[in-house]
């Protein structure tokens, strides 16, 4: 079936089984391999993304449901002169990644933990991440990430989409 | 001022937080593009015969490009060897049977259930206790199941003789799985002679002379290139049998082959740790001295005797901890049993080490009716005995037990933390509190004889290019390595480039396993960077026509000049393209002279719901001195880590099988990884008691927050019901076994 | 990880759905959220051929205060169930149990109708409704019908639903007793209940006791009869079946069961 899924504000168009999972459409049709899959039973949040701005686990999702609709990933946080988003620089600056591979799910996770809850307490962050597994950092670090993004105060703003030419994938 | 010892971000977080790492299965290669996706068969059998497979149907399914099976690939080689396929015996579920290479991912599944494996069942033997029994062989032409035993110490029935107190104790550590957020991984490609892997790695040197030797192949046409890689943790060190099995199978096909598992894959397949059952006897005086400790092993190796038949002879080695014992001694026997292998996992042998000693103290403690922390600090190692060689035939290079334990306990508050389990226990509160210590030394590049390998290169361009042995998945070796170029040559980090992880451009290499790569890949860097400043001095006397003795090298500006006269000056890029085409290398391999010892003192703080037996983690406080620290950024990520690790073994992760040998916790469902929500932000205490093995200084403390942290929260969840006569709880300390160790403590009073 | 190949439709209304499933006989799944059926479907646990996506269908999510009663459109999800000012002053069971379903970002696509429609006596939300003696709005090609809570959950995994039939509301009586509580014991926040109570006023209904979520009838005997809290509390475990698995013993179960009815009509009467 075909599907039209905007990722980052750019439009990908293709066709594609209908069975695809929303993960596999990101990486492979939309070529953004950024987000990963950890796991088979939507527990580890590494694929998580944003779909129309709100965190969902995109390994249990269709790209089917998806159609039509709006997913952000990682790649899509930075402003459109590379200006890292809040998120960003406060995993770096916290010491919030090791290996980096439940990273990109654990930021937008964050993304949309601080857009619901701009000024949560450290509670709150470590339960609000309890879809997001990291066997590298033992999650101190993050929640300092989470924390210190949120007293940046604008950690809970979507990024803008950016416009861009329809892309057509094979 | 120097760097060294200063905060330092992470030089790999850009990339890693705005396009992504790129682990295997996110290689966009020319090499791979019309790579085939392997799927595994694997078998759903603890014990079985093989007496069929027919793949006819998969074959015939479209975008099939090959079933493979063990008749296609070379044999194994030795009677407990595993082979790549299972030929006519699988020995644990989940042990690969066959290959399918397909064109399209999705297919792979698909065409993998269509295969159909004939099995003729055997008796399985998942628990050690029946494996010793020897009714049932794993490998018939073998006389036993145990496949390794040995001895250490001088520990005997006498040792007891003159103690007022003797306990005897059988506990368990239970297999964990590993759990990195990326499982086993890996491509290959089969191309003008020569076959290039790439895979998720700890070692790709280990790993390059596993296939040559697995295929028969020479080791100089292959290439391995460890791409990121997500997590290893141990478990990744070398290369699986199942990657392997795909660099077979682009050999064999000339098809590029790609592999990444599915988790449930990796909870059956990648090996897990720990597996031990162990007896312990202490004895001592009442006044708390401890005279005489054994400790007896059985170790899980589980289906296939790898890395984990020898584990126990590393917790042999540890096994006296940080006490001062007269006699200590280990035995164990290893035996193979029908469930996944047993390996390398983040502290391999030690933290099962320390988790018994430090059990069997709290125990003796709890005997003689003597607050746990005065029992160890009456037994730790003095100060002034280092080095010191222990019963087992460790030889602790330094270590300052007393100081980390004083400070540890002062920073939790321990006086105070007592007087409010005094009082909750006084008032009944349904919630108590638990105190639980550990103090524990550990061993840090075990090999250190084997050493480690660098290569610096200042190019003509005044950059510098660090070619390292180590390989990291997570460690920040970049960061590090960056740093001591920085700071002995004055080049800025953001000219200082570092590769690891490819056999082509570093043939020599051991790579990334047992803590050691700071102090032995570290010290390599440290070396060679002193090489090029030695080479450098001759070049630039030779340019500014002084005397190597009147020259400094300006660190702040990277420059080389007459001592005290900047104009003079000349930038590394200068001396460099004089030095000639090549420009400033050195190659070092460092070899220490033995391992060395971190240490350290560790504090759980835990409220126990005395009515359903849950522990929450309050606070854990720790000291973990690795020697000197090059940036404690690193290292508090690491002890971090470690801590998280550590504790999940205590409180809620375990690898479980039925009767049958059929997996329980084969899905991250039911696998109980620790997640944020169960832990608190951890206490970290900064101690530095340098080691005089290597130039730096540096332990390595990569595994310690894992060893020290478990027995912590097991005595501390302990110590919350022990006042209700509760003595022991295994691991992990669920809920309802809390529970059930309250009701059978007050059942018996 | 994969699911196994199926025919992907969407539905554009309720009806349209009905008239699919019909076609399309008992080979057909409604998918909602997806958060119950896409794992099994990965895990080829389910291996449905067809797929009639009911997720767009906006007129199946709402929250309206009709007088006596709150009326909950089935595709309603977890996350707008939990912070709905409406429920928080009317049903704040209902919005505190919706906020423990997995995790935020289950939330943001699971639905309440897709969640009973599972009958996996393990989640919270049937026995939320149960306890809210909630009445179940079920479509078929032959129109409508209610069904009570109590009849809806008919085994393991197994409802009142017949193939081709879509639930498409949850009617909640407006409750009497303002007293409430939701205990969830888990030993991570992510899993599911090992054992848990909703409870509303002097009905108690238990998650995972049973093959079918279930009120707790000799706690609501004891208290009708005047029974205190903790007397109450030790009827919890009476007919009910609980499984032993990798969690949790039967035994323990019970005794779970007991502790958590006890702090729920303690906290209920805090509230109250």
């Amino acid at each position: 079936m075909k599907v039209s899924i905007r990722v980052n504000g750019a439009e990908v168009v293709a066709d594609v089984e209908d069975r695809l999972l929303l993960a596999h459409f990101v990486r492979e049709v939309a070529g953004l391999t950024a987000t990963n899959i950890g796991c088979d039973t939507t527990s580890c949040g590494a694929c998580t993304v944003l779909l129309d701005g709100e965190s969902v686990k995109s390994c249990t999702v269709l790209a089917a449901q998806a159609d039509g609709r709006e997913i952000t990933t990682i790649e899509g946080l930075a402003g459109p002169d590379g200006q890292w988003h809040p998120v960003q620089r406060a995993f770096h600056a916290e010491h919030g990644l090791q290996c980096g591979f439940c990273t990109p799910g654990m930021v937008m996770a964050t993304v949309s933990l601080l857009a619901e809850n701009p000024d949560p307490t450290e509670e709150q962050v470590r339960v609000g991440l309890e879809g997001n597994l990291c066997r590298c950092t033992g999650y101190h670090n993050i929640v300092r990430a989470v924390l210190a993004a949120a007293r940046e105060g604008q950690g809970g703003a979507a990024p803008a989409a950016r416009a861009q030419p329809e892309r057509q994938a094979s | 001022m120097s760097i060294m010892g200063t905060r330092v971000l992470r030089t790999e977080d850009p990339r890693l937080l705005t396009g992504g790492g790129v682990y295997v299965d996110d290689l966009r290669l020319p090499e791979l593009t019309w790579a085939a996706f392997a799927t595994f068969v694997r078998s759903p059998m603890a014990h079985a015969l093989i007496t069929g497979i027919d793949a006819a149907a998969a074959r015939d399914l479209p975008g099939v490009v090959a079933v493979i099976t063990a008749a296609d690939l070379p044999a194994a080689k030795g009677p407990t060897s595993e082979p790549l396929l299972a030929a006519d015996r699988v020995r644990y579920v989940g042990e690969a049977v066959a290959l399918v290479l397909t064109e399209e991912r999705y297919q792979g599944e698909d065409a993998a259930e269509l295969v159909s494996v004939d099995y003729e069942p055997l008796t399985p033997v998942p628990a050690v206790g029946a494996a010793l029994r020897d009714e049932v062989l794993l490998f018939p032409a073998s006389e036993s199941n145990v496949v390794q035993t040995g001895t250490a110490g001088n520990c005997d029935d006498a040792s007891f003789a003159g103690c007022d107190v003797v306990i005897e104790r059988t506990i368990v550590n239970q297999r964990v799985a590993p759990v990195p957020l990326e499982g086993r991984a890996g491509a290959a490609s089969w191309a003008d002679g020569r076959l290039t892997v790439w895979c998720s790695t700890q070692n790709a040197q280990i790993a390059r002379d596993t296939i040559a030797r697995k295929l028969g192949l020479d080791s100089e046409i292959i290439r391995v290139v460890a791409p990121d890689v997500g997590g290893g943790f141990g478990a990744k060190v070398g290369i699986d049998r199942d990657v392997v099995c795909v660099a077979a199978a682009a050999h064999r096909t000339g098809r590029p082959v790609r592999w990444s598992e599915a988790r449930s894959e990796n909870l059956l397949g990648m090996v897990h740790g720990r597996a031990q059952q162990q007896s312990y006897k202490i004895g001592g005086t009442r006044d708390g001295h401890i005279l005489a400790y054994h400790l007896d092993i059985v170790q899980d190796a589980g289906g296939y005797p790898r890395v984990g038949a020898s584990l126990p002879s590393l917790t042999a080695q540890m096994a006296t901890g940080v006490y001062d014992i007269p006699d200590v001694g280990a035995d164990y026997r290893s035996v193979v049993t029908n469930t996944t292998p047993v390996a390398a996992y983040r502290g391999v042998g030690r933290p099962e080490a320390t988790a018994a000693i430090e059990r069997a103290v709290d125990d003796f403690a709890a005997e003689i009716g003597m607050d746990p922390a005065q029992v160890r600090r009456r037994n730790l190692v003095a100060p002034e005995k280092f080095p010191f060689t222990t019963p087992t035939g460790a030889v602790y290079d330094t270590g300052e037990y007393a100081a980390a334990l004083d400070k540890v306990l002062a920073a939790v508050g321990y006086a105070g933390l007592r007087a409010e389990q005094a009082r909750r226990r006084e008032r009944g509160d349904t919630l108590q509190l638990g105190l639980g210590l550990s103090c524990y030394v550990e061993i840090t590049a075990g090999d250190a004889t084997d050493g480690e390998t660098a290569r610096l290169v200042v190019d003509g361009s005044g950059s510098a290019t660090v070619y390292t042995g180590s390989s990291a998945q997570g460690q920040g070796h970049h960061t590090a390595w960056a740093m001591l170029v920085q700071d002995e040559l004055g080049i800025p980090m953001d000219r200082v480039t570092v590769i690891h992880g490819d056999t082509d451009a570093i043939p020599v290499a051991v790579g990334t396993y047992g803590s050691r790569s700071l102090q032995l890949g570290g010290t390599a860097v440290y070396k060679a960077a002193a090489e090029v400043k030695d080479k450098a001095r001759r070049v630039a006397a030779g340019m500014i026509e002084a005397s190597e003795a009147d020259l400094e090298l300006d660190l702040g500006r990277g420059a080389w000049q007459v001592r005290g006269d900047p104009a003079t000056g000349l930038s590394w890029a200068q001396v460099a393209q004089q030095a000639g085409p090549d420009g400033l290398t050195a190659d070092v391999e460092f070899k220490a002279s033995q391992p060395t010892f971190p240490f350290g003192a560790h504090v759980s703080v835990v409220e126990v719901d005395t009515e359903t037996g849950k522990a929450t983690l309050l606070r854990h406080v720790t000291v973990d001195d690795a020697g000197n620290i090059v940036n404690p950024v690193l290292t508090e990520g690491q002890r971090h880590g470690g801590i998280a690790q550590g504790a999940a073994q205590a409180l809620l992760e375990e690898v479980r099988y039925d009767d049958d040998g059929n997996p329980l916790t084969s899905t991250l469902a039911d696998y109980a990884a620790i997640t944020a929500d169960v832990l608190p932000s951890f206490e970290l205490i900064t101690m530095e008691t340098p080691t005089n093995v290597n130039p730096l200084g540096v332990k390595g403390i990569g595994e310690a927050g894992t060893i020290g942290s478990t027995p912590a929260v097991q005595n501390a969840v302990i110590d919350a019901v022990s006042y209700l006569g509760v003595r022991h709880i295994d691991m992990p300390a669920t809920p309802e076994r809390v529970w059930a160790a309250i009701g059978e403590a007050r059942a018996e009073q | 990880m994969i699911p196994a190949s199926f025919e992907y439709q969407r539905a554009g209304s309720a009806d349209e759905a009905l008239v699919l499933a019909a076609e399309a006989g008992e080979d057909a799944k409604f998918l909602a959220g997806g958060h119950s059926l896409l794992p099994l479907m990965k895990l080829r646990f389910a291996v449905p051929e067809m797929l009639i996506d009911i997720g767009r269908l906006q007129e199946l999510s709402y929250i309206r205060d009709e007088g006596d009663v709150i009326a909950v459109g089935a595709l309603t999800r977890h996350h707008d169930l939990e912070h709905s000012g409406l429920l928080a002053r009317e049903l704040p069971l209902l919005a505190c149990a919706a906020g423990c379903v997995g995790d935020p970002q289950v939330r943001h696509l699971g639905t309440i109708g897709g969640s009973l429609a599972h009958g996996d006596p393990a989640s919270d939300l049937p026995a939320v409704v149960l306890a809210l003696d909630a009445m179940l709005v079920i479509r078929g090609p032959s129109g409508s019908r209610e069904v009570g809570a109590g009849e809806f959950f008919a085994g393991l995994f197994e409802t009142a639903l017949q193939p081709g039939e879509l639930l498409t509301e949850i009617r909640i009586p407006k409750p009497a007793a303002p007293g409430w509580s939701f205990q969830k014991f888990t030993k991570r926040a992510i899993d599911w209940a090992i054992v848990g109570v909703a409870l509303q006023g002097q009905q108690v209904a238990l998650v995972n006791m049973a093959s079918t979520p279930m009120r707790a009838a000799g706690v609501e005997q004891a208290l009708a009869a005047g029974a205190s809290a903790e007397q109450a509390a030790a009827h919890a475990a009476e007919g009910t079946n609980p499984v032993s698995d990798i969690n949790a013993s039967a035994a323990y179960r019970e005794h779970l069961a007991r502790v958590l009815v006890g702090r729920a009509l303690a906290e209920a009467r805090d509230r109250g």
